[in-house]
């Protein structure tokens, strides 16, 4: 089992991620990635998809993994990544659910994803983890190495493995149904809006 | 009659898109504070404290504020009396975005076409609106708008009988479904009145107008006040997460309108607003 909770009250996460992992997450929890994380957007989904549906090997290996959604910032010379901040979860909703039936534990955006996709995080045991948007310096600061590992012609949108260290991101939806954005405009919306 | 060489335009539009995407202006950073003052929850005021810390790191160690480094948006007032010598004002501009872009290492998120969907490589062409003005000044206005908020920005035309209620409500229901995707606090830049074009391109002009400074016009003040307060009692929070703070401003600018119409653009700008400005 590889989700801790550190002093703070921030769990700590390891990936590759298992079921028992994902079960022991739930929306609202603040949560730290150390591992792997693959940058996938949507010019990247866009060519898995057809493979996925015609059951070619895909470039990664999806299983247990998570899929972060950005497109990063060039990086400086001596840097290792430009900005690297989400970008908006719900474009990739069409491709999600047959990711995740693969066996992909995770993704990482930003925004609302639709029914199908939270459908699919209960079915296939699955998480959907916010960063903050618009961060995106902030958050290269947790990027210890990159490299392009598929679809370099796409350029920022080319398929990216990262090695990230406490990467900082909320539960959005878990595999129970769960809902940080539902939980949280109900907790502080006032009637007469 | 005034010349000025477009090499001055591509040199103004390089620096304006770099120091854009790097430097947030002050009325951005007083936002922030501001928000921070009243916001109830805990979550989004740690969203809002890292956005603030974010601005510091962009500024600091010149890594972009947002990876999404927009596409720039150029508003251009150009004084009657001035002859642009030298090359056409369209290529300057466009240069200096592709000056901007590969000096600044800032992101390269336009395609040349929509359905082909291959990058452009170096961020052109820039959208490009010209007014002229009188005077012997050029103007530069510029914006990287980003595209998660941008793809929330609606357009409605309503009936003259559903007047101001109908514009406030569908204000606010704009909104509502841009919910935590377009990464709020957002800005609110409504364009009313005019023709269906019109009404957009003011919604964006209406951008540039200070944070924090009231509408010149005090009818519009008091309606993008109550606007701000509704957008606020949302719920919808920093990042989506839930708070007080869904918005840090209303814009509002307005246009004579044809009898039958009551046209409303609303441009949704994330807290990422990069906006910049030089007078040549």
């Amino acid at each position: 089992m590889s989700v801790t909770t550190a002093p703070d009250g921030i769990k700590e996460v390891g990936t590759p991620l298992s079921d028992a992992d994902v079960v022991s997450l739930r929306a609202g929890d603040r949560v730290r990635i150390t591992g792997v994380l693959y940058t996938a957007r949507d010019a990247a989904h866009g060519r898995l998809f057809p493979l996925i549906e015609r059951g070619e090997k895909l470039p990664i290996e999806v299983r247990g993994q998570i899929i972060y959604y950005t497109g990063p910032s060039p990086a400086r010379p001596g840097d290792i990544v430009g900005s690297i901040g989400p970008t908006t979860g719900g474009r990739m909703d069409k491709f999600t659910p047959a990711l995740l039936k693969l066996g992909l534990k995770g993704t990482i955006g930003k925004g609302a994803r639709s029914e199908a996709v939270k459908e699919a995080l209960k079915l296939y045991k699955a998480v959907y983890f916010g960063a903050i948007g618009g961060a995106g310096a902030v958050l290269s600061r947790f990027v210890k190495k990159l490299e392009i590992v598929a679809y370099a012609d796409l350029g920022t949108e080319a398929i990216r493995r990262l090695e990230v260290e406490n990467f900082p991101v909320m539960v959005i939806n878990d595999c129970y149904g769960g809902d940080l954005y539902q939980d949280g405009m109900k907790a502080y919306a006032r009637e007469d809006a | 009659m005034r010349e000025i060489h477009v090499s001055a335009i591509t040199d103004a539009v390089k620096k304006l898109c770099m120091e854009a995407n790097l430097e947030l202006e002050p009325d951005m950073l007083r936002a922030f504070d501001r928000a921070l003052q009243r916001e109830r929850s805990p979550a989004g005021k740690q969203v809002l404290q890292i956005l603030k810390d974010n601005a510091e790191m962009a500024r600091t160690k010149l890594i972009p504020y947002c990876q999404d480094t927009g596409f720039v948006v150029c508003f251009v007032e150009l004084g009657q009396d001035v002859h642009v010598v030298g090359g056409g004002l369209d290529e300057a501009i466009n240069e200096g975005v592709r000056q901007g872009y590969k000096e600044g290492y800032l992101r390269a998120s336009i395609v040349r076409s929509p359905f082909d969907r291959v990058n452009t490589g170096d961020n052109t062409p820039a959208v490009i609106h010209v007014d002229i003005v009188p005077g012997a000044t050029l103007g530069i206005m510029v914006m990287a708008k980003g595209g998660g908020c941008e793809n929330r920005s609606k357009y409605k035309m309503l009936t003259p009988a559903e007047g101001l209620a109908g514009v406030k409500e569908w204000i606010i229901e704009c909104v509502k479904t841009a919910g935590p995707d377009a990464c709020p606090p957002l800005i609110l830049g409504v364009g009313i009145g005019g023709t269906f074009e019109k009404a957009a391109i003011l919604s964006k002009k209406a951008l540039f107008r200070e944070l924090g400074s009231p509408n010149p016009d005090p009818q519009l003040d008091a309606l993008e006040k109550e606007l701000l307060d509704r957008a606020n009692r949302l719920g919808i929070g920093p990042q989506g997460y839930g708070g007080d703070t869904t918005a840090f401003g209303v814009h509002i600018l307005t246009y004579p309108c044809h009898i039958t119409s009551l046209p409303v653009a609303v441009t949704i700008e994330c807290h990422a607003h990069r906006h910049k400005d030089v007078t040549l």
